[in-house]
């Protein structure tokens, strides 16, 4: 089976960058060039998902895990890097604006920024940590969900309203809020909104960065319940990324540790979080228990 | 004292002729220009006395209307002020002008294919209301990235159960560029669709010049189930000319006190009421 998502050599180099930035020794020097100074984002990373599959990263705080993120959701350019994806055409929405993607190996990074946005928009939601980040606080829950439904070229207001409030149903949130402002929502609605914004064109990738971060321990669990059982129903291949080994043995099957951008260590979550190998992992699954 | 024709020098000119040939073959895309100083403030339609003085020649006549009224000191004043440094004949009459010079209105009767209409535009950036930064807008235009300017009529609507965009509707020309008409109001729209004349915009303080050539494309954005609507006169006619098609404007006769509707369009009002050779605009 081919993998449905597949990221090969990715580098992200923050600062201006220098050859020797590639050949850094980080067990002496972390994830800083000596010679230029550069942050070294992400080092040379490739992994790959298949369908249906829930994908997690684990690692502390600087360790690149998000810049990675980011990175598969085109909202920061990789120094260098190759992202592939293999997918049907019938489980594509609006198949007819993004064909250019069901060419032969073809290198998502590669694209130019209009098609780039009509990827993100047709293939991947994303729910970040921080709603204010997903979401437009000055625009209704509805128009929220309808921005990427217009983008879809749907240009009819009761077909925006009918799919959010469909959407809302799903993700539990009072229909009645339709025209209210998100910023007014409680912090686990806000994350619901997210998650009803990331769904609201059926998305092959559902990517979350730290999705229940700073909730409650109830209202994490429910959010948790809720992307579980969505990934089931819609079939949805998700990329998680948290430092919190619940969520991560709670959402994924397998998982990467990273630590200074580079992947130490990798394979099923339950191997990883009952034997690991690495010294680093070591130390985080022991912190955790 | 002594002018070169049309006050601006002959590079000045030469450079605005080359940008209005970039906006023409560039429908309402916005093209940047070295905006010179003149005898009035910026603001003041700076950017349309540029694009006049820089396309007109010695056999054209010139109309310039302000709000669609032919005597209002501003037009008056730019009037006179083409005519003293260029020499070329003026007039009030639509049909025989060659170039018209409009602030807010297109005027009522239909421009033919020898006429040039220039706007002058205080904001060219129809992304503006939902978008402070220039770079971004820019990004928007380049890449077709407008979804958020529907975005803002969805909240309108949702709002306000209309869409509350008075003057200067954004339209979006040759199925390409989202533009900003400059504020005419929602009744002049339909005219740019397909129109035979040629139509320049010149933003003299931001330093844009941009276009509509003849038989382009020009649609209002708006949803399928929520239609553009040009604004309704509920029956009212022209007190004047009685007028019932065309825009007006609602103002208090100060003899009687009361609410009467004129015709914005007043050498159109005039043709109408004491005779003349007529064609409405569609």
């Amino acid at each position: 089976m081919k993998p449905i998502l597949e990221a090969k050599n990715i580098w992200k180099i923050f600062g201006k960058g220098c050859k020797n930035c590639f050949s850094i020794d980080e067990e002496k020097n972390g994830n800083i060039c000596k010679y230029c100074g550069s942050v070294i984002g992400c080092r040379n990373i490739s992994f790959e998902v298949y369908k249906g599959e829930a994908l997690g990263i684990v690692g502390e705080s600087g360790s690149g895990k998000t810049t990675l993120l980011k990175i598969l959701n085109f909202d920061i350019e990789p120094t260098l890097g190759e992202l592939r994806v293999n997918i049907e055409k019938e489980d594509v929405f609006g198949s007819d604006l993004i064909n250019f993607i069901f060419q032969k190996d073809i290198n998502l990074f590669n694209l130019s920024p209009y098609e780039k946005r009509l990827v993100r928009n047709f293939l991947m939601g994303i729910v970040y940590q921080n709603p204010f980040l997903g979401l437009r606080m000055n625009v209704t829950a509805g128009g929220n969900i309808g921005e990427r439904l217009i983008m879809a070229d749907i240009k009819n207001i009761e077909k925006i309203r009918n799919r959010a409030k469909e959407l809302f149903i799903k993700t539990e949130i009072p229909v009645e809020r339709i025209d209210e402002y998100p910023a007014i929502f409680s912090g686990g609605m806000q994350q619901r909104v997210q998650i009803a914004k990331a769904l609201s064109i059926k998305p092959i990738f559902l990517f979350l960065d730290e999705p229940t971060t700073g909730l409650d321990l109830s209202v994490q669990a429910r959010v948790l319940d809720l992307i579980k059982n969505l990934q089931k129903e819609m079939q949805l291949t998700m990329i998680v990324v948290s430092h919190d080994l619940g969520i991560i043995k709670h959402l994924t099957t397998r998982s990467i540790v990273m630590k200074d951008g580079k992947i130490v260590e990798a394979g099923l979550t339950d191997q990883i979080l009952e034997d690991p190998q690495h010294e680093f992992t070591q130390v985080l699954v022991n912190s955790s228990l | 004292m002594k002018f070169n024709f049309a006050f601006l020098d002959e590079n000045t000119k030469k450079e605005i002729r080359r940008k209005i040939l970039k906006a023409i073959a560039i429908p309402g895309h916005q093209i940047p220009f070295g905006s010179r100083e003149l005898p009035i403030a910026r603001g003041w339609g700076t950017g349309g006395i540029q694009i006049t003085l820089s396309i007109i020649g010695k056999e054209d006549i010139l109309k310039v209307i302000d709000q669609g009224s032919d005597d209002s000191v501003n037009a008056v004043n730019i009037k006179k002020f083409v005519e003293k440094v260029a020499g070329v004949k003026t007039t009030t009459d639509t049909k025989k002008a060659t170039i018209i010079q409009t602030r807010h209105r297109i005027p009522e009767e239909k421009l033919r294919n020898d006429q040039i209409l220039v706007f002058q535009v205080p904001l060219p950036e129809p992304l503006r209301i939902i978008e402070p930064s220039e770079r971004e807008t820019r990004r928007m235009h380049a890449e077709a990235d407008y979804s958020s300017m529907w975005l803002y009529l969805y909240e309108s609507i949702v709002k306000f159960k209309e869409i509350t965009i008075g003057a200067s509707y954004p339209v979006m020309v040759n199925k390409r560029y989202i533009m900003s008409p400059s504020p005419i109001p929602r009744w002049d729209i339909p005219k740019l669709n397909n129109a035979e004349c040629l139509y320049l915009f010149g933003a003299g303080r931001e330093k844009r010049i941009y276009a509509i050539p003849p038989w382009t494309t020009v649609e209002p954005i708006e949803f399928e189930d929520f239609k553009f609507r040009v604004e309704d006169f509920a029956g009212n006619v022209c007190h004047e000319c009685g007028s019932k098609d065309t825009f007006l404007n609602e103002i208090i006769d100060e003899a009687s006190g009361k609410r009467i509707w004129l015709c914005s369009d007043t050498s159109y009002c005039k043709k109408v009421k004491y005779g003349g050779e007529i064609e409405a605009n569609t």
